[in-house]
């Protein structure tokens, strides 16, 4: 397989201040590689610095295998779509869509094919005579989309494409962007800070904090092992439950003790040979905590726990409960029995428990 | 190519940064330089310290013309504002006919300086102004000769400056009143708060921004005003109504005396960087932050 | 509880009313204040000065004579000279027009670059550059008198045109500055990756949204430098003065018997092209002025 873009231990800082460090990442033709973080951890910025629209300060970033440090934004053979689609207010749609090709001296007749054809694949027709100000948000973003698939690149960057849609039209976009990439069979660079898109379009996550990758891996990857807390808490909603706890190892697994209020600390038994001791913080996502009068299972995995506050969702109702001080959080199915202020049964699955160092928040095992 | 494409944004700003670098840094140099020497009508380079500065601070007409900018400048600011305000306030009543007043109140500030002196020269002038009008209806014994007056004719230059700006700073005001959030006012009006008490406990103190650059404009005016003395009074009578503008003006193209010219403008500058540079700093750290 | 309906406290109406009216009066006198010496300058110009001597300053002109407005334009004496305003008139517009445009465009390009094309050192150029903006230009003019000498431009329009351009630079850069910051960063992105350069972008992107400040930045230009006095008066000789030099040398020139009539239809048509300008396009005349300040 060859690597499309290979980012080389990458530098980038404003004066004295580092945005990204040390960052190395690559992906393969035919990839969706999403860079997720909250705001300011550096994610847009290492968009702009593939793009070539900031300068690094060190490293290499290579697209199709040639060195781009010299090489200006235009030259890269990449497509962009922005935040705020950045759609030139004073040109119609259609040129909108032309204005790259227009610049670059295609001919009248290319350019108009090339139009016709991305219009047919966006359903976006009608709109070819508009201004970008007569469109609404859902229209300017496929206007956006087709500035960048009329130019055929070698790589398409996007960011945060979906962050000034209404919720649905969101959702409907992001299906969307996911169909024209198995179309396509097209190499992305998506940025966003919604952990639910890069879950759904990733075929490669980097989570990003501080400059700093966190972790890169599947969706899936990130979602059951996550490098370390903070990748556990960003991915995933509600977030992953991170109770504190106490570890000893116990033949070839563990027992796991969780302080609860206003009874016995809590003892699980963890099967799996993780060979964790000590204080620890216990991963479960909320998934992983089911109501035990609906699932039986072995004793040592289950145990009552005081419930504080009952959150109906529809599909699925939230409990909130609190254990080793903390509040944690579990996804039931709508029948719960669980009421505020009673307690109830649970079991913990702990074969897919994550466990963290406390101090440092690294993984454990 | 590259290296071109790169530094065309520099290419392009250099030209009017190198002319701000040369007319106005450089010239200032120059200035500040000719004020330490002995220049006459021609400008002499050799240093002689602060011997202008000394002639300049003993010398009666500049004397007069310090109090003068003080007193105009305290005038002129302060009724522009309050008239400026208060118009602002009242024109923000919801008047049916506010944009034709609107025009009215501002419409001095289109006009030359020049135009505005020249026409308040000839209302004040008293044998057939002002004061002649009114002893038409009857009052004999009105007097209002101020221009001809050396006490009194700075406060001529005061009402012709005043009619001038303070529609601006009522423009000013009027588009700050209308930038304070509805939602406070609304709130307010529905916890019972009379509207005097919303002007003076609301939204007069949240326009604290504008009242700095209404005043950084003002005293802008006040200490540059030239024209208006010039067309006004022409400094007179004898140099009663001189203002360090004047007075330099004078110095550097009448009297030939290009020392106390440059150390006057030296001056003038100290005094407008005294006001303008505080403001400046503090607009400029807060767009950094 | 008693079972009192509740009253909620009413304003008497006449007091309102009697409100409503005091405001509509001071408004009305402050109009009339401001339009006074308006009004004096037409009806005076209009008066022959027989009548100004012998009638009072606000009455209507009892015969109206246009003599003042044709002495005034063709005939009045600028010291020694006696052709009137006419040849200043035209002075002011050869100096505004070339001034006004090219301070405009340089404006429109810096501005552009400041918000745009931000480098390093670019913030620190631009405060500088503004810095220019608020020194009292007393402090140039000996050493731009000089320049002015050694460039052989001294007491000619072109040089009062250089002068304009100079000064105006700072604020022309403020007002696109500040308008171009508002257009998103990401169009100028869009734009490189799309292939386009320095100028394309310019020229294709940015100068059709400019329409709005560039009528803003003409009109405060035309404004400033049409009725500036001071440059005029420092760098100008006798035949090349603008209208305002022009107009206070009419209004003070000592030959023969003051003719305030004349003064007064001299300092209208001094007034008459900026008035028109406000009565036109005022909206951008006040955007003009409070961008000047308000965003300083």
């Amino acid at each position: 397989m060859s690597a499309i873009l290979e980012v080389d231990g990458l530098f980038k800082s404003y004066g004295t201040t580092e945005i990204l460090k040390d960052i190395n990442v690559s992906i393969d033709k035919g990839e969706f590689l999403v860079l997720v973080g909250p705001s300011g951890c550096g994610k847009s910025t290492l968009l702009n610095c593939i793009a070539g629209l900031e300068p690094i300060s060190g490293g290499s970033i290579r697209i199709a295998g040639q060195d781009m440090t010299e090489v200006s934004p235009k030259d890269r053979n990449i497509a962009m779509v922005f935040q705020s689609y950045a759609l030139y207010p004073t040109m119609s749609v259609a040129r909108n869509i032309t204005f790259g090709m227009q610049v670059r001296g295609v001919d009248k007749a290319t350019q108009a094919a090339k139009l016709a054809e991305v219009a047919r694949q966006l359903q976006i027709e009608p709109l070819l005579n508009r201004r970008p100000g007569q469109l609404s948000g859902g229209q300017r973003q496929r206007v956006a989309m087709g500035r960048a698939l009329v130019r055929d690149p070698a790589l398409f960057l996007f960011d945060e494409p979906l962050s000034n849609l209404d919720a649905k039209l969101r959702v409907e976009m992001r299906t969307e962007i996911k169909r024209l990439h198995q179309d396509l069979g097209a190499s992305m660079v998506y940025v966003t800070h919604d952990q639910i898109e890069a879950m759904t379009l990733a075929t490669k996550i980097v989570v990003m904090k501080g400059g700093i990758i966190q972790q890169i891996g599947t969706p899936h990857e990130i979602y059951t092992r996550p490098a370390n807390t903070f990748v556990a808490d960003f991915m995933g909603s509600p977030a992953m439950n991170l109770i504190p706890a106490r570890a000893q190892p116990d033949g070839t697994g563990s027992m796991i003790e969780i302080a609860r209020d206003g009874a016995d600390p809590l003892r699980l038994h963890d099967p799996r040979p993780s060979g964790v001791s000590g204080d620890i913080l216990l991963g479960l996502r909320p998934e992983d905590m089911h109501e035990a009068s609906k699932r039986p299972g072995e004793a040592s995995q289950a145990g009552e726990v005081r419930i504080e506050v009952v959150e109906p969702a529809g599909a699925d109702t939230f409990v909130v409960a609190r254990l080793g001080g903390k509040e944690v959080t579990s996804r039931l199915s709508a029948d719960t029995l669980a009421r505020a202020g009673e307690t109830l049964e649970f079991r913990f699955d702990l074969s897919k428990a994550s466990y963290f160092a406390p101090e440092t928040g690294e993984r454990l095992g | 190519m590259q290296w071109l494409e790169r530094h065309v944004p520099k290419l392009v700003l250099a030209p009017s940064f190198i002319a701000a670098l040369l007319f106005v840094y450089g010239f200032i140099g120059w200035t500040a330089w000719v004020s330490f020497t002995r220049s006459r009508l021609l400008p002499n380079y050799d240093l002689v310290g602060t011997i202008q500065y000394e002639r300049l601070f003993a010398s009666p007409r500049w004397e007069v013309a310090l109090n003068n900018l003080f007193v105009f400048g305290v005038l002129f600011i302060g009724i522009s504002m309050l008239l400026g305000l208060l118009l602002a306030i009242f024109l923000d009543q919801k008047i049916r006919t506010e944009g034709v007043l609107r025009t009215i109140y501002l419409y001095p500030m289109a006009l030359s300086l020049i135009v505005t002196g020249t026409a308040w020269k000839w209302m004040l002038n008293p044998g057939l102004g002002l004061e002649a009008m009114v002893r038409g209806w009857g009052f004999e014994d009105f007097t209002f000769d101020w221009i001809t007056d050396p006490d009194m004719a700075i406060y001529t230059v005061v009402i012709a400056g005043v009619w001038q700006a303070s529609g601006f700073v009522m423009a000013l005001f009027l588009a700050g009143l209308r930038s304070v959030d509805g939602e406070i006012i609304k709130a307010a009006q529905v916890d019972g708060i009379p509207t005097h008490r919303i002007y003076t406990a609301i939204i007069i103190p949240s326009m604290a921004p504008i009242f700095l650059s209404a005043f950084i404009v003002l005293s802008h005016l006040a200490i540059k005003s030239f024209d208006l003395v010039i067309a006004l009074t022409g400094g007179g009578p004898g140099y009663a109504t001189d203002l360090p503008a004047t007075y330099m003006y004078a110095m550097a193209f009448s009297r030939g005396d290009i020392g106390q010219a440059a150390s006057s403008a030296m001056v003038m500058m100290m005094i407008v960087f005294a006001i303008v540079v505080p403001y400046l700093y503090s607009e400029l750290r807060a767009k950094n932050d | 509880m008693t079972d009192v309906p509740y009253a909620p406290p009413t304003q008497s109406r006449a007091l309102k009313i009697a409100l409503r009216w005091g405001l509509y009066l001071m408004l009305t006198v402050f109009a009339l204040w401001y339009l006074l010496p308006l009004f004096v300058m037409v009806t005076t110009s209009l008066k022959s000065l027989e009548e100004i001597r012998t009638g009072s300053l606000i009455a209507l002109p009892r015969e109206v004579t246009l003599e003042a407005w044709r002495t005034a334009w063709s005939g009045a004496c600028t010291g020694i000279q006696c052709e009137g305003l006419r040849p200043y008139f035209w002075n002011s517009v050869l100096l505004a027009v070339p001034a006004v445009l090219i301070s405009t465009i340089l404006g429109a390009m810096n501005g552009y670059v400041v918000a745009q094309w931000r480098f390093r050192g670019a913030n620190i150029i631009f405060a500088l550059m503004l810095f220019g903006c608020f020194i009292p230009f007393q402090v140039v003019l000996l050493p731009m008198a000089r320049t002015l000498g050694i460039l052989n431009i001294a007491g000619t329009i072109p040089g009062l045109i250089f002068v304009h351009v100079i000064y105006g630079i700072g604020f022309t850069t403020l007002f696109f500055r500040n308008y171009y910051v508002t257009i998103p960063a990401e169009l100028t992105k869009a734009a490189k990756i799309d292939g386009a350069g320095f100028f394309r972008i310019f020229w294709s992107i940015f100068l059709p949204l400019s329409l709005p400040i560039i009528v803003v930045t003409v009109i405060w230009q035309f404004t400033q430098i049409w009725n500036d006095f001071l440059f005029g008066v420092s760098f100008s000789q006798a035949g090349t003065q603008p209208i305002t030099v022009a107009l206070n040398n009419i209004v003070n020139s000592t030959t023969g018997v003051k003719a305030y009539n004349v003064d007064m239809a001299a300092a209208i048509i001094a007034a008459l092209p900026t008035l028109l300008v406000y009565v036109v396009a005022g909206k951008y005349f006040i955007r003009g002025l409070t961008a000047g300040s308000v965003k300083g």
